[in-house]
């Protein structure tokens, strides 16, 4: 712990810490370009300098300065001004004067520091320089004229993507930052460096001259598009979704998220329903909630009703339906939509049990199924950050490149129980050893392998629970909190035969099998779901409405109401307690408090934010066998995973042009 | 400054290097620049391994050798690293040349030692030769470029050509070197002034008189 001095005020500086860091500790802004927290350290833009002593007569860059006993920092000499004034307009010799078309224009680092820490005029009278703009794929927009070479950019996508695309090649004034050839940069994360870029010469392409910062109204939401429950912001115009940022929070998505989070909004406003429809001879026709509501109610279907919860559900649009199907008698609820079948009489054993941050200290790691960079792109860079620490890596199923080193044990399941005995000795010494169950292997029944495996090596112990599943449903462990589940998954509702079967925006569900039941369809976009239904009842988005959301390791979040739902639609809650009035059975709520208390009621842990408690792991059966091949994953294209991001014009350019038309994942890398 | 571009992709270039591989002497020189490096960290031999490649592409090419795409594809799949990182030291170099150059790569220092001591007299010697800045001369054999700084400022002005140096050059001994080089011979390389060795003084020492005979130890003089 150094003690230094900063600006006559004395500090104790972590051990390890810069002068910058202790700087910051002692509430001294101080002002820089190519510094980021979360990247490693590069000192090119100068623009932290500060005076030290003991030391050179000189101002010192306080980004890789150690701090250490006895310094003497000042943040606030004449010296310090005039060199961050020097650095300020060497910075701008070569930036243009084009922040009035410039998109970062409002939230832009080198704006925002002229203005605090520049001197009023240009002295520069020479041409300033100009580079040509490179192109980095359909989310990047470039101008790399006001680059100022701070290779933030260069470093995240080295040290956190973990595939070395972006690159600065030449040197000096000629120095250029670009993708090799100008090849797209494809990666699930690689739209975070736009928010990295302290200048804008990387912007959002899809965003591009779309809105000022300022005009945008900023709400703290929750993004669905993957089961981490990524925090972010919805910055909306009017009745428009405009972009979603991400959020700093260190458990979840530190500071990151990924480009399907990021544009899928733009589905937002695609392919919207925003009428009620109802089936008719022909086709789907529109018609009036009245008619709708009345047509419901004619099915009788009395306790033969049944709730399917889709992957962007909140939970208390479920819980709305469940106390629907509880007063009409029926206890008919489903969210694996896909036909799942596990476990789920103890959710400690289908939860992320290491947590999202605790991964990062995993020494060994076993992924069985999991296409994690697809499923869960925040997880991967997770597991990278444990892999530079020094953790092994071994995956079970098909290949997928996963940016770090790993050992692929073939995809036959059965190696679960029979790792290479050097396999198990890594895992028998390690001292946190973790499992990742993906949904490949959910589907093929392992995961009373994975918890015989994780009592074999003692997977749970003292402080740390190294058994994971990873779901890659916004509304899973929501869901399953809430009883979203049958012994026999899907299987149970099909052979219940119900005569009503209302779907909460579960596209991915096989209508088929409900041919004879009345297919009620609540739900936000003309998907597969609504293209089955007989009655579509027009829904809210997670961007329209309050709710909470559970994540893969049982964290509970709320999001707010961005924007209103378009047209008719409503709230989903809304819609389902209207549905109790007509179909004449009385629940115990009348408004989005009420409902959200009677939830909290009956499942306590939804109504506290944070990690919810799931108790002790299950006792695994010693018998339990994997069988099975893993040679494809369940997510064929990452880009079009839910309805939203298959009515978004960005995704779908996205999976064209990155991923040629979403072929198999291996023929994609 | 140089043109630090690299050639454009094209199919003809692919044709031409898509096949690019070391040969057997040129592999097995590769081979000992790794092995210089601790296991794993055979990135570190990026720049011995560009320069080999430029070597056997000069060869190929009766040139001074260059680096096209393909090639430093190559050394990134000899090296195991991404192909961006091997881009960023090849156009980072001069030494490295990203365009097809002549067989004699004539590097002209222009900074201010060198302009004083008249090498814009050497830029016209080169000029009435036929060669231009930043191009191959038409019969192959000549590629001017001015440099920056090559270190010879006491013998300055100064001309590298290839590996070789030239120094305390006038535009007529530029031209004599030159009128060699065309004839295949190799000229004398360093100083051309006539029994000076390396960058003594002309004449004899100018300073430190005392010391030429034998060790003198000024010390009690200051």
């Amino acid at each position: 712990m150094p003690k230094v001095t900063v600006d006559g005020q004395e500090i104790d500086a972590p051990d390890g810490a810069t002068v910058l860091q202790a700087c910051e500790l002692a509430g001294k802004e101080i002002p820089r370009f190519c510094y980021h927290e979360r990247l490693s350290i590069a000192g090119n833009c100068r623009m932290c300098l500060v005076e030290v002593k003991p030391g050179p007569p000189k101002p010192q860059a306080s980004c890789a300065l150690p701090a250490t006993e006895g310094q003497e920092i000042r943040t606030d000499t004449p010296m310090v001004k005039t060199a961050r004034e020097g650095v300020m307009e060497f910075l701008l010799i070569n930036h243009p004067l084009d922040c009035p078309i410039c998109d970062q224009g409002g939230e832009c680092d080198l704006q925002d520091q002229s203005v605090a820490y520049g001197r009023g005029g240009s002295r520069y009278e020479e041409n300033k320089r100009a580079v040509t703009e490179k192109y980095m794929g359909p989310l990047i927009k470039t101008v790399m004229t006001r680059c100022i070479h701070c290779t933030r950019c260069v470093r995240f996508s080295e040290e956190i993507a973990g595939v070395d695309e972006i690159g600065a090649v030449g040197r000096g004034e000629d120095m250029q930052i670009t993708t090799y050839l100008e090849q797209a940069a494809e990666h699930e994360l690689s739209a975070n460096v736009i928010d990295l870029c302290p200048v804008g010469a990387l912007t959002s392409r899809p965003y591009a001259f779309e809105a000022r910062p300022w005009e945008l109204k900023k709400t703290l939401s929750i993004d669905v598009s993957d089961a981490i429950g990524a925090n972010i912001r919805l910055d909306s115009r009017g009745r428009e979704v405009m972009r979603a940022l991400p959020r700093i929070n260190d458990d979840v998505n530190e500071e990151w998220i990924s480009d399907k989070a990021r544009y899928q909004v733009d589905g937002l406003s695609r392919r919207r329903l925003d009428k009620v429809f109802m089936r008719t001879k022909g086709g789907l026709k529109p018609a009036t909630w009245d008619e709708a509501f009345k047509a419901i109610a004619k099915a009788k279907p009395g306790k033969d009703i049944a709730a399917i919860a889709g992957d962007m559900v909140d939970c208390e649009t479920m819980f709305a339906a469940k106390s629907l199907l509880k007063a009409s008698g029926s206890s008919l609820l489903e969210g694996r939509q896909t036909g799942m079948d596990y476990d789920v009489s103890n959710l400690a054993a289908v939860n992320f049990n290491s947590t999202l941050a605790g991964i990062e200290t995993a020494d060994a790691i076993l992924i069985v199924g999991s296409h994690i960079r697809w499923e869960a792109p925040l997880v991967n860079v997770r597991i990278r950050k444990a892999v530079k620490r020094g953790a092994k890596v071994f995956v079970i199923g098909a290949f997928w490149d996963t940016t770090y080193p790993a050992v692929f044990l073939g995809d036959e399941l059965s190696s679960l129980g029979e790792l290479p005995e050097a396999v198990g000795e890594i895992f028998s010494s390690a001292e946190r050893p973790a499992i990742i169950m993906g949904g490949a292997a959910l589907a093929h029944g392992a995961l009373g392998a994975g918890l015989a495996f994780a009592e074999q090596f003692n997977l749970v112990r003292e402080g740390w629970n190294g058994f994971n599943v990873l779901h890659f449903s916004a509304a899973r462990m929501g869901g399953l909190m809430l009883g979203f589940a049958q012994k026999g998954g899907m299987k149970d509702i099909v052979t219940a035969k119900p005569k009503v079967v209302i779907s909460l925006g579960a596209d991915e569900m096989d209508f088929e099998p409900f041919a004879d039941a009345l297919k009620v369809y609540v739900g936000h976009h003309g998907d597969k779901g609504a293209h089955a239904a007989d009655i579509i009842l027009p829904g809210a988005s997670y961007a329209e409405k309050d709710g909470t959301y559970v994540n893969t390791e049982g964290r509970v979040q709320f999001a707010e109401k961005a924007v209103f739902a378009p047209g008719d639609a409503r709230e989903d809650w809304t819609i389902l307690r209207a549905l109790a009035d007509a179909l004449g059975v009385s629940v115990v709520f009348n408004s989005f408090a009420e409902l959200q208390a009677a939830m909290i009621a009956e499942v306590p842990a939804l109504g506290e934010e944070g990690l919810a408690d799931f108790g002790a792991m299950p006792k695994a059966s010693a018998k339990a066998r994997a069988e099975g091949t893993i040679s494809a994953y369940p997510i064929k294209d990452f880009y079009l995973t839910n309805a939203i991001a298959r009515a978004s014009a960005v995704m779908q350019q996205c999976s064209a042009e990155l991923l040629g038309g979403g072929e198999l994942a291996e023929a994609a890398e | 400054m140089a043109d630090r571009n690299p050639a454009p992709d094209t199919p003809e270039l692919r044709e031409r290097w898509g096949a690019f591989e070391f040969t057997e002497s040129y592999r097995e020189r590769a081979d000992k620049a790794i092995a210089r490096y601790p296991e794993g960290r055979q990135r570190s031999a990026v720049m011995p391994l560009l320069d080999l490649a430029q070597r056997q592409v000069g060869e190929q090419t009766n040139t001074q050798g260059w680096l096209p795409l393909p090639v430093i594809e190559y050394v990134a799949d000899y090296l195991d690293m991404p192909v961006i990182r091997v881009l960023e030291v090849a156009s980072f170099y001069f030494m490295y040349n990203m365009k097809p150059v002549g067989k004699y790569h004539v590097q002209v220092c222009g900074t201010t030692p060198c302009m004083l001591r008249g090498s814009d007299g050497l830029f016209e010697t080169c000029k009435k030769r036929g060669m231009s800045k930043g191009h191959v001369s038409d019969d192959g054999l000549w590629t001017l470029t001015e440099v920056e700084c090559m270190g010879n400022c006491a013998t300055a002005p100064m001309v590298q050509i290839n590996d070789d140096n030239y120094e305390d050059l006038t535009p007529e001994r530029l031209d004599a070197i030159l009128d060699e080089l065309a004839a295949g011979n190799q000229p004398k390389t360093g100083t051309q002034i006539e029994g000076k060795r390396t960058s003594e003084p002309e004449g004899g020492p100018t300073t430190l008189k005392d010391m030429v005979g034998a060790n003198h130890d000024y010390r009690g003089e200051w």
